[in-house]
């Protein structure tokens, strides 16, 4: 059976990997190919880089970093942050990545959807949706969350899923840095609505948080950082329990 | 060793490239026909959408060669699909190597599958010291049905063919470039055939 997919997200600027990681047994915590190994040996099915570099010319340091990652990690991962076109997907792919994902750009320009799945196929096409639940709606964001707008979470999703998206990295800003669970309800709801993918980001805490999400949620993965790095939850100890609640899980 | 990857614009050739370096192993990417005859080992990838795939094939004439070709080709993803006799995908007639068709994924289930799903009913040296029901990494909305030259299956709406053999010629739908260490054994395993 195809099991859940656990995925840790490494948020990287210039060419490194910010916020805190306390890994057992790491000696660099920034650098994200060591990391990145680690990961992939302690069991992590994906990986997510997040690039937050401010400007074009950092970006480049993230090529190097694709490519370094690419050489030595054996499972997939996918590259997101300031892509907005064909090109940089192009670059991108060519380094190694297996997917991208694209948010705010899809936003401003939605046929850049249509144009990255017929170029390069929809299966490494990610869509990341960032929503806000305001008054009982959900609303998209952008920017990191900064910006609200006026289009609707589900109408978004049903739409990118038609002009070829892959799969969809939905984060909750209600729930993502709260450690109180996943947004399940609307995950459940995206997850009937549309027949791709659909990964739950925000709101990680706890190893019961997880198996809610696939069971409540009915996700397909579920992404965190700050429980992976700081080794609150090993990914080991997470999958074991997951499978103990018939969550079919890679272990 | 002399192995090479059969270039026609596949894309993340870089993955398995990677791989093979990750195993001592340096893959050469070429779609000159002298070279890949003079191969010992051929990898034959893919990824996109078939019939564009089948297009650039007949173009540079490997749609003819890699067929003739009589020392161990593996066929990865894309490459297996094309490797058989017909796929669903743009109405596309394949290579003719394996006597199989590959349809798409019906609707009930979330399609392209994503991620990690379980190799069973293994019966080759490809699978040489991996065990039954091993994960492997799989992304793909096309799937081949089962047939006399199957060697592993998975499940996912049905059992659907997950490896194939036929004299020198091997399909994985998998990615063993992206399956940790069962999927880098799988392709240790075809450098030792």
């Amino acid at each position: 059976m195809l099991t859940k997919r656990i995925i840790p997200c490494l948020d990287i600027k210039d060419g490194r990997t910010v916020k805190g990681v306390n890994f057992v047994d790491l000696r660099d915590a920034g650098d994200p190919v060591v990391l990145a190994k680690q990961y992939a040996d302690l069991g992590a099915d994906e990986l997510v880089f997040l690039d937050i570099s401010a400007t074009q010319e950092k970006r480049r340091t993230m090529h190097d970093m694709v490519l370094k990652v690419a050489a030595q990690v054996n499972i997939p991962f996918t590259v997101g942050g300031g892509i907005s076109s064909v090109e940089d997907v192009d670059d991108l792919l060519h380094c190694g990545a297996d997917k991208v994902s694209i948010n705010s750009s899809a936003v401003k320009r939605p046929v850049l959807i249509n144009e990255l799945s017929d170029k390069f196929g929809s299966q490494c096409i990610v869509v990341a949706i960032d929503a806000k639940e305001i008054a009982g709606e959900w609303y998209v964001h952008l920017a990191g969350g900064t910006i609200p707008t006026e289009i609707k979470l589900f109408e978004w999703a049903k739409e990118v899923e038609s002009r070829g998206a892959g799969e969809i990295l939905f984060t909750s800003m209600n729930h993502d840095g709260t450690k109180s669970g996943f947004a399940n309800e609307a995950l459940a709801k995206l997850s009937e609505l549309v027949n791709i993918p659909i990964i739950a980001s925000g709101g990680a805490g706890t190893v019961k948080h997880f198996i809610d999400t696939f069971k409540e949620g009915k996700a397909d993965a579920a992404l965190a950082a700050s429980v992976f790095h700081f080794g609150e939850i090993p990914i080991k100890d997470l999958k074991e329990e997951l499978r103990k609640h018939n969550v079919e899980v890679r272990l | 060793m002399k192995l090479s990857i059969v270039n026609y614009g596949a894309g993340n050739i870089k993955s398995i490239q990677f791989a093979f370096n990750r195993l001592g192993y340096n893959a050469v990417l070429t779609d000159d026909p002298e070279e890949l005859i003079k191969s010992d080992k051929v990898i034959f990838p893919g990824v996109g959408e078939a019939s564009s795939a089948m297009e650039k094939l007949k173009d540079s004439g490997l749609d003819v060669l890699i067929p003739q070709l009589n020392q161990p080709v593996l066929g990865i993803c894309l490459g297996m699909q094309l490797m058989c006799n017909y796929t669903e995908e743009g109405n596309t007639q394949g290579l003719g190597i394996f006597d199989v068709s590959v349809k798409r994924f019906s609707n009930t289930v979330k399609v392209p599958q994503m991620g990690w799903n379980t190799v069973n009913n293994l019966k080759s040296d490809l699978f040489k010291g991996i065990n039954e029901r091993a994960y492997m990494y799989l992304v793909h909305s096309f799937y081949a049905e089962i047939c006399a030259d199957t060697i592993a299956t998975s499940y996912y709406e049905k059992e659907y063919t997950s490896a194939i053999e036929r004299d020198n010629f091997f399909g994985v739908q998998f990615h063993p470039e992206k399956s940790s260490r069962a999927g880098e054994q799988v392709l240790q395993n075809f450098l030792d055939l």
